[in-house]
């Protein structure tokens, strides 16, 4: 038989109803795509309706336990006014189309996929319904209006008829798309705002789940790094030929992230690794270690910084001012300790090259493959697989991913790069350490006449993107919830109003790397805002919220968490001795959230237990009530775990922290009694993954002063920083 | 030639005595459901049962593990009151660590149907979870024990 020329008709041939999203930070638009696809091109779509009567949708956004792919899925359905039942929800590609309007980027950060998602899902959930009626209409040549949707179908009330939307799907595919389609009512939804079971946890269960480092790909060599021992530090010599000795190495390739073997196993590379016995000099700041760092630090506050705001006169009104405050915290470097260690695989041939990665930032990825590769972006295929927590670090520069492609195009083979948990934490990109000086001044009634705040910190844009960094040398990253950047997107919501506000920034030259960590540099400055907000009341004699609700009162959803917090944890009870209980509120990604810290503290050996944590949410409309909950459990739990535990030491220039049994991690028998109240709210919609981290240390901190009158100005909460407070108090 | 017992099935692997457990499931018999979490036998994501103990398969060497019954969650049966468990209270996020999680609470039920809170705790001190499940694995090793409460 002759081979016949394929048509284009045939390139067209519809298979199913698709409905795709392109969103901007300008506004957004519902296409239908049911025509823009053929066997072999599969464009990039958010949902399609097949004749076999199944819906797949294709999500952007990385799953790393936040519950995405869930939540979207609930609001494509519950529009749709889909069965739950015909949805499998799949994890996309890296593609334009699947940029977040909130980033004009394809990264799950931020607390952003429900908030950039949820409008315009809504409408393409609604849009086709809308088309599956009118399909449903023109089949009965009856009026539209007669017709109803109904869990996946179409329903014809007087001829008691109906169809399902696979059988309706061809039908609609060749409609136009709606402008304006009708949206429900919320008494009308039947997913959204329902505790709905998350799609990806039985896979999760079933030990099935492929995460990262499951990835296996035919003929795939493992790679792992012998990496400097201190920054900046350079190999001086290595044993090239003893590595080569090794049963099952292949490569050696020296690389400016460290030394890269090879081999055919794991335990091969591993192996030739120790081999290697790489020599290192002492790198760019041998003398570093934990005493040098906080001094370098405590020093900058007295170095000249830059002014990030500058309202009224602080100075003024501080030397005018009844009653003067003043206090220094630090906050060190903490890491973000994912389960599953960094690692990725890459294959890099010539004319395309593969990454599979558990990575929040898709076309980041694609585009350092596309510069260490040298193929065009279009030929870079990024696999997302689940992620073994994100926190960040699989957000902001993609090291795992520049390593295993480097590798995998040096030795022509697929490379899976594989880090240790001592690699994991040794080079992790930290949160990043902060010390701040805040002098505030109080008149007679109790109110704030001004607030000047020092602010000496690493500089998150430095690492993440140094043009971001305003050309006075703000780096606003680094002062989230301290102040607003100017700029949008906005991630933080400084909740209280000062007359004379100032606040100066001065930025270290450490080498260590920084990056965001769940919530970014809101959780550290909410620490240091709420503790001296609760310094300060108890220095005006007044009870910490009615102290704060006068300087929120152009703040409603503030006050409100605030106040219903107060109220779930009853607050001004008093309390037995030995304990405490402390608040704070702090609002971020377009989410508010207060909590209440119940604490024990142990006054001889200086042992803080937290008995209890209450939380107060308004993050607007809430899609999985479920998922909300268990994302502030989470957040609790961890803001509890660098409350009261974290700390990345270091020495030699170079980081002396190791592994789980030198960096603490919390566990079962410390973690508190968690209640989570949801405010119900028709304000814009909000985040829901990181908010929750920020009250946690402030509110914790201030209970344990309510228990000791000790106050305690640095993290982590040790025995040890906390016996000390109590011996100067 | 080393000789495995894994999920009821008997193997045999080309590789040194001296590798972990860990790697041998995950690269040779591609059971990958077997987290690395550590290396040190710290954090509990890589935790199996070994002739029906949780131990941690990052810390022993291969070698050991010979001639004993090995179980991985993918042999731990997908009806498995734990498994249930898990999905009925949506203990789950990441995930990574829960496999490991998952056989040490299956270890602890069957060796202690009627744990007290503190053997409880006891127990799942030996874990570590970054998401903060810790409320829900509660409440998952609750749901677990009535499921086999009430099957028997």
């Amino acid at each position: 038989m002759m081979n016949k020329p394929i048509s284009r008709r045939s390139f067209l041939k519809i298979t199913g109803l698709t409905i795709a999203v392109s969103a901007t930070p300008f506004g957004y638009n519902v296409i239908n795509a049911s025509a823009q696809k053929d066997g072999s091109f599969k464009p990039n779509v958010w949902f399609e309706i097949t004749p076999n009567n199944r819906i797949t949708m294709t999500m952007g956004p990385s799953e790393m336990g936040q519950g995405t792919h869930t939540a979207l899925g609930m609001v494509i359905a519950d529009e749709l006014e889909a069965d739950w039942k015909q949805v499998k929800i799949m994890q996309g590609p890296a593609s334009e189309a699947f940029k977040n309007p909130v980033f004009d980027d394809q990264i799950t950060v931020g607390s952003a996929s429900v908030r950039g998602f949820y409008e315009p899902l809504r409408k393409a959930g609604a849009a086709g319904r809308a088309m599956l009626v009118t399909a449903a209409a023109q089949t009965w040549k009856v009026p539209e209006e007669e017709c109803t949707a109904f869990n996946g179908t179409v329903k014809h009330k007087k001829s008691n008829r109906s169809l399902t939307y696979g059988q309706l799907c061809l039908k609609a595919a060749k409609l136009q798309i709606p402008k304006e389609p009708r949206l429900k009512n919320e008494s009308e939804f039947r997913y959204i705002g329902k505790p709905v079971a998350r799609v990806d946890i039985p896979e999760k269960v079933s030990g099935k789940a492929i995460y990262g480092l499951d990835v296996k790909v035919p003929d795939m060599l493992y790679g792992v790094i012998a990496r400097p021992p201190a920054y900046g530090a350079k190999p001086v010599s290595f044993d090239q030929k003893g590595a080569e000795g090794v049963k099952g190495v292949r490569n050696i390739i020296p690389t400016p992230m460290g030394v890269i073997v090879c081999a055919e196993t794991l335990d091969g590379a591993w192996k030739g690794r120790d081999a290697l016995k790489v020599q290192w000099d002492k790198g760019s700041h041998p003398d570093m270690n934990n005493d040098s760092i906080e001094k370098h630090f405590i020093e900058g506050l007295d170095k000249p910084g830059v002014a990030a705001k500058n309202v009224g006169d602080a100075k003024k009104a501080l030397a005018e001012a009844l009653k003067k405050v003043q206090a220094t915290y630090f906050v060190p470097f903490v890491a973000h300790a994912t389960m599953e260690p960094m690692n990725c695989t890459a294959h890099v041939q010539k004319d395309r090259c593969d990454v599979w990665a558990s990575t929040q930032a898709q076309i980041l990825s694609q585009i350092f493959a596309s510069q260490i590769s040298g193929l065009p972006m279009d030929k870079i295929q990024i696999h997302t697989t689940f992620l073994g927590c994100g926190l960040g670090r699989r957000g902001a520069f993609p090291d795992f991913i520049v390593e295993a492609v480097t590798a995998s195009k040096a030795v022509g083979k697929p490379v899976k790069v594989v880090w240790s948990r001592e690699e994991d934490l040794k080079y992790d990109f930290y949160r990043a350490a902060t010390c701040q000086r805040i002098q505030a001044g109080l008149d007679s009634q109790g109110g704030v006449v001004g607030w000047s705040h020092k602010v000496a910190c690493s500089s998150i844009l430095k690492f993440l993107n140094p043009e971001w960094i305003t050309k006075e040398g703000v780096d606003f990253f680094s002062l989230w919830g301290i102040v607003d950047a100017p700029i949008p997107p906005v991630f933080s919501h400084t909740a209280y109003e000062f007359p004379n506000f100032y606040v100066e920034q001065y930025l270290s030259d450490l080498p260590i790397p920084v990056c965001p960590w769940r919530s970014v540099q809101n959780a550290p400055n909410a620490f240091v805002v709420e503790c001296f907000m609760d310094e300060l009341a108890n220095a005006a004699g007044k009870d910490p919220v009615a102290f704060r609700l006068p300087l929120l009162k152009n703040n409603m959803r503030a006050r409100r968490v605030l106040e219903t917090v107060a109220e779930k944890a009853s607050w001004g009870k008093a309390m037995p001795k030995g304990k405490g209980r402390g608040i704070a509120q702090h609002a971020c990604f377009g989410s508010y959230v207060a909590q209440v810290a119940d604490v024990s503290v142990n006054e001889g050996n200086g042992t803080v237990k937290v008995d209890r944590i209450v939380a107060a949410v308004d993050c607007g409309p809430v899609v999985n009530p479920d998922t909300l909950k268990a994302q502030i459990e989470g957040s609790v739990i961890e803001g509890l775990s660098t409350t009261l535990k974290e700390e990345i030491k270091f020495s030699n220039g170079g980081v002396k922290t190791a592994n789980f049994d030198d960096y603490k991690i919390i566990k079962m028998s410390e973690i508190p009694e968690i209640e989570v109240h949801i405010i119900k709210s028709n304000e814009p919609i909000g985040g829901i993954g990181e908010p929750g981290v920020t009250p946690t240390a402030p509110a914790v901190a201030n209970a344990v002063f309510n228990a000791t009158g000790a106050r305690i100005r640095r993290l982590p909460l040790t025995p040890q920083t906390v016996l000390a407070a109590i011996q100067k108090k | 030639m080393i000789s495995l017992n894994v999920n009821g099935k008997n193997y045999k692997v080309a590789v040194s005595d001296d590798v972990p457990l860990l790697w041998v499931l995950r690269d040779y018999l591609k059971l990958t459901g077997t987290k690395f979490g550590c290396g040190i036998g710290e954090c509990g994501s890589c935790t199996v049962h070994i002739n029906g103990k949780a131990e941690r398969s990052c810390t022993i060497p291969v070698g050991k593990a010979q001639g004993k019954k090995i179980t991985t969650i993918e042999g731990l049966p997908e009806n498995h009151p734990v498994k249930r468990a898990w999905i009925k209270e949506q203990v789950v996020q990441c995930g990574y660590c829960q496999p490991g999680i998952m056989m040490q609470v299956a270890s602890l039920i069957s060796s202690k149907p009627k744990p007290s809170a503190d053997q409880v705790i006891n127990a799942m001190d030996d874990v570590i979870c970054r998401c903060g499940t810790h409320p829900r694995i509660k409440r998952g090793i609750k749901t677990a024990l009535e499921f086999m409460r009430k099957e028997g």
